[in-house]
């Protein structure tokens, strides 16, 4: 036998005997595409850590449908077009559910992809799981049926904060701050419009969206908040852009209400300290301080203790678990069938149950108002603060509209 | 009022910085002819000195130390690759600077990890100085402008008031004549080299906990640097000064001026819903730097105040 004849037949004998073993021990893969370098890696990061922990807990339970899951990472940089390469990266991987939550910019791109993948590729459709990408349209407008969203979208959580300012009366502006694109967008849209629709005497001294990411030092727009007289804050920022507007107003000793969606988290409550006390708020569907089971406190201590992280994001095992059962139920990869389960399914997490709502796959979930405040009995990030409930708002009362006429396939 | 004394301020504190950077860049290109696309890097790697030894030894040694160390980096990068390459022409040399820029960047990944380092403005001065307009201000900020100026004081003392300064003078615009006088020319280089990029470490060790220290905040504020150099004229540091500030200004105004498009454009029909129309001054300031590149490049290719065109 001549070398090349001998290489080549042990390298297909190396490649068989690896598609056997792999046909053996099934797999399923989740593609987690989210920015793990840059700006907001920590944030992609923290999500990733979630993700990974919640599969192991599965695993260990047994697997999805008797499959073992894993979490396989692909960064994105944070950026709409790198993201597809990442997909086609993970398709090619044999990747069938996609699970991303960084930048609804992002999420259009993917949607829409995922979208067409799976018109073209019959048999072969991949699942898009959002977890925390929030713009409106991924469940109206641009609405599709491989897309699931697991956190309330802008309107539902917009409509909790709006509620809560209904009843402060002595706030009399309100100033608008939100990062530059389609999430930020929305997040203004939403805010002016309900701000006018329930509190009418509330002047918006003014809306602001700055570029994402590439702010450093968020003073000027702090002092022009101060010099503007505003009485309140709306902000939609997240990760760094979250954290140096919090930083940048703790110096400036800018002391009004932060209306924040993202204010409880990552990296965030470090910045605040003493002077965000009984200002900062935020609207979450969960925070350490929500009363659960002894059994769910011992994952967060758990969570916090392997990864030295806060827990945060309990959406994410909301999601795992929800696909979980709907694999189970299936009993095989067949992503069509899986898709079906989850549509309409209710699930009983920690903290009440959660429904995948059919006509436009928006997950239905409690949601809570809290505040930064001392002496709680779990505290964020080592800060001694922590967060404290002031409204608990119920699943059903979250809903809104949606103008979503799903196609489903036939 | 309050407006116009904020961003007066801010833009001062924001111009000196990037003076810190811009004159160490200058003060190399006009020297050596090297445009040096790594500069930026070096004010990263103060940062990132700094926080590693401020962990040891506290804030207000590493304040020293961390300079004194990027700038023996600096001494180290010229010494050893520089020079060498110095050989080749410009065009190497360009290209291995920017090849540099990515070295650091790698690098400082692999040390510090992806993510920004908690990286934190020492507990003395985290207290607010006072009060302006109800607003706080916070003491750190005039640290800062009080270590920008006293660089600025001790650049100047050095380059117009001592034998030192008269022979890196005399090596810019002759330097066979200096070599001929006995003096060791590349060794100035080396030297120049070097404290320009300790003036960028210590922009680094200021800046670095007063606005993120990352991997990517050398590719953030590079481009800047580099507009400053060019709008103030490559190789003048009266240029490089009056342009830093020029910019500082320009960016924390134009985030407190409100007006969109509509308003401004109004005469010539402009709708407030339209794609244009929408768009504010205030949402336009990280591009102005850039504007304001492009229109020196066609109006005055040289520079506020630079001698030579390129």
């Amino acid at each position: 036998m001549s070398k090349g004849v001998f290489w080549k037949t042990s390298l297909t004998a190396l490649l068989l005997s690896g598609g056997v073993l792999s046909a053996e021990a099934e797999t399923i893969k989740i593609g987690y595409i989210d920015p793990l370098s840059g700006p907001f890696g920590s944030t992609g990061d923290a999500g990733l850590k979630h993700f990974r922990y919640a599969a192991d807990e599965i695993n260990a339970a047994g697997g999805m449908g008797g499959m073992q899951v894993e979490v396989v990472a692909f960064d994105n940089k944070i950026n709409p077009k790198e993201s597809l390469v990442q997909l086609q990266k993970a398709i090619d991987q044999g990747v069938r559910f996609i699970a991303q939550g960084n930048g609804s910019s992002v999420a259009n791109a993917l949607t829409d992809a995922i979208a067409k993948h799976n018109k073209r590729n019959p048999g072969e459709e991949v699942l898009f799981l959002n977890y925390a990408a929030v713009d409106p349209a991924l469940t109206n407008k641009k609405c599709n049926y491989w897309h699931f969203r697991f956190d309330a979208h802008v309107d539902m959580k917009m409509a909790g904060l709006t509620d809560w300012l209904r009843d402060q009366k002595d706030i009399k502006s309100a100033y608008i701050l939100a990062q530059d694109y389609s999430y930020g967008r929305a997040f203004t849209a939403a805010a002016k419009s309900m701000i006018e629709e329930k509190r009418p005497d509330i002047k918006i001294v003014g809306a602001e969206l700055h570029p994402i990411g590439k702010v450093k030092d968020f003073t000027p727009y702090v002092q022009k908040m101060m010099s503007a007289k505003a009485d309140v804050v709306f902000t939609g920022n997240w990760g760094t852009d979250m954290t140096l507007l919090v930083k940048a107003a703790n110096a400036s000793g800018h002391t009004v209400p932060y209306l924040t969606f993202y204010g409880g988290g990552l990296g965030a409550p470090t910045a605040m300290g003493q002077s965000a006390v009984g200002l900062v708020k935020q609207i979450t569907e969960f925070h350490e301080n929500i009363e659960a089971s002894e059994k769910q406190m011992a994952r967060v201590d758990d969570f916090e203790k392997t990864n030295s992280l806060d827990y945060y994001y309990e959406r994410v095992f909301t999601l795992m678990n929800m696909l979980d059962k709907a694999v189970d139920g299936v009993g095989s990869v067949d992503v069509p069938k899986i898709a079906a389960a989850l549509e309409g399914m209710t699930y009983e997490t920690p903290y009440g149950e959660v429904t995948m709502r059919a006509d436009d796959h928006q997950l239905m979930q409690p949601l809570y108002i809290s505040t930064f405040s001392e002496g709680v009995a779990r505290d964020v990030e080592n800060t001694g603060y922590g967060f404290k409930t002031d409204i608990t708002i119920p699943a059903a009362a979250t809903e809104t509209p949606t103008t979503c006429r799903m196609r489903r396939p036939s | 009022m309050e407006t116009v004394v904020f961003a007066l301020l801010n833009g001062l504190i924001y111009g000196l910085l990037l003076f810190m950077l811009s004159s160490g860049l200058t003060l190399i290109f006009s020297m050596m002819g090297v445009l040096n696309m790594a500069h930026a890097s070096f004010y990263m790697l103060g940062a990132y000195f700094a926080f590693t030894l401020g962990q040891h030894t506290g804030f207000w040694f590493a304040l020293f130390l961390a300079p004194i160390c990027v700038g023996a980096a600096g001494a180290c990068v010229e010494k050893w690759g520089l020079r060498k390459v110095h050989a080749s022409g410009h065009v190497a040399e360009l290209l291995f600077t920017f090849g540099l820029a990515y070295v650091i960047e790698e690098l400082v990944k692999i040390i510090w990890g992806k993510f920004a380092v908690a990286y934190e403005i020492p507990p003395e001065l985290n207290f607010s100085l006072f009060e302006l307009f109800g607003s706080q201000y916070p003491a750190y900020r005039i640290f800062m402008l009080a270590v920008s100026i006293g660089m600025l004081a001790g650049l100047w003392y050095l380059l117009k008031r001592t034998r030192i300064g008269l022979i890196i003078q005399a090596s810019l615009t002759h330097p066979h004549m200096v070599s001929h006088l006995g003096h060791n020319v590349p060794r100035i280089f080396m030297l120049v080299f070097a404290a320009g990029c300790a003036l960028a470490g210590l922009a680094g060790v200021i800046g670095g906990n007063y606005l993120v220290t990352e991997p990517s905040m050398a590719f953030s504020i590079g481009p800047i640097v580099f507009v400053v150099v060019v709008v103030g004229g490559m190789g003048s540091l009266e240029g490089a000064f009056i342009a830093s500030l020029l910019i500082g200004f320009l960016q924390t105004f134009a985030i407190s001026i409100d007006a969109s498009f509509a308003e401004i454009f109004s005469f010539a029909g402009l709708s407030a819903d339209g794609d244009v129309g929408r768009i504010t001054i205030a949402s336009l300031a990280p591009m102005l730097p850039f504007i304001l590149l492009v229109l020196m490049l066609m109006l005055r290719p040289r520079g506020l105040m630079g001698e030579r065109e390129f």
